[in-house]
């Protein structure tokens, strides 16, 4: 009943976006807004779950593996590139555009609001886009070195 | 700051926090919600079952919150439908090209000190400022 483990982690976290507000975009907006009427809570938000999340992520460093898999699935990646900062800067422009980043928008669909409906289409479009323009850059790349190896 | 709710915004964030550290102890993945949702998305694939629950969960939560009195009102979104796919979009292409979101980088990659979250975090933050400084007080939305 392993899957018991995400689901309720799941829970957890929809049940924190919707305590903080945070599911709310008004609510994101009013702290992203600060020439308007800024409300920290966002930062209050981050603080807390940073404040749990850091000692928790160093003593999961400290276990060899997980009590229900058989490894970490820690990101590899270091070092900071240009696409991660294209991309952070592509979410950020489209997170102050409605409000909404992917945890809220996903917990949204439970009210069945046809705005968050196409929000998340749109969202599930953006990333079948760039996973195929990352697949046909991939075949690019290794279309000519293919070539040669027949040759050889 | 009448809008400030900083015991709420305590609680939630601690939640949110916990959620991470209990998804990385049992089944030793990130609580990213970009990464989690695109790997829904490809057809091939077999770690699915995870993925599956914890987006179940998170659409749960309001459904269970409305039984014991707590609904979720719809969220407010801009009148323009163009802005809500352009929005879409964005956020989408964007999470993928910059390797997660508010979560992912925001609240576990920051969690695990990582330089590039810390950067992505940074970057994400300041255009959603300055988007909101523009559609708010340049062009009055």
């Amino acid at each position: 009943m392993w899957i018991i483990a995400p689901l309720l982690c799941g829970l957890i976290f929809g049940a924190g976006l919707l305590i903080s507000g945070m599911v709310q975009p008004t609510k994101v907006l009013g702290f992203l807004d600060i020439f308007g009427a800024w409300d920290p809570s966002l930062a209050v938000v981050m603080a807390a779950a940073l404040a749990v999340s850091v000692p928790g992520f160093m003593l999961a460093g400290r276990r060899s593996r997980p009590w229900l898999a058989g490894q970490y699935f820690w990101p590899g990646k270091s070092g900071i590139d240009s696409p991660l900062v294209t991309g952070a800067a592509l979410f950020g422009i489209g997170w102050g555009l409605v409000g909404l980043c992917p945890g809220p928008a996903l917990e949204s669909l439970a009210t069945l609001s046809p705005g968050v409906i196409v929000f998340v289409v749109a969202m599930a479009a953006g990333m079948i886009a760039h996973d195929a323009w990352q697949q046909s850059r991939l075949t690019a790349q290794r279309e000519p070195l293919l070539a040669r190896a027949t040759d050889g | 700051m009448a809008n400030f709710t900083p015991v709420s915004a305590a609680i939630g964030g601690a939640l949110i926090g916990l959620s991470a550290v209990l998804l990385m102890l049992s089944t030793g993945r990130i609580a990213g919600i970009s990464g989690i949702f695109s790997g829904l998305l490809n057809l091939r694939g077999e770690d699915k079952g995870w993925r599956i629950a914890f987006v179940g969960g998170l659409i749960l939560a309001p459904i269970l919150a409305g039984l014991i009195g707590y609904g979720m009102e719809q969220p407010k979104l801009p009148s323009n439908w163009a802005v809500i796919v352009v929005a879409g979009l964005l956020v989408g292409f964007g999470t993928r090209l910059g390797g997660g979101c508010t979560s992912g980088h925001g609240i576990c990659g920051i969690g695990r000190l990582s330089p590039r979250s810390i950067a992505a975090t940074i970057v994400f933050m300041v255009m959603a400022i300055i988007t909101v400084a523009i559609t708010r007080h340049v062009l009055g939305g």
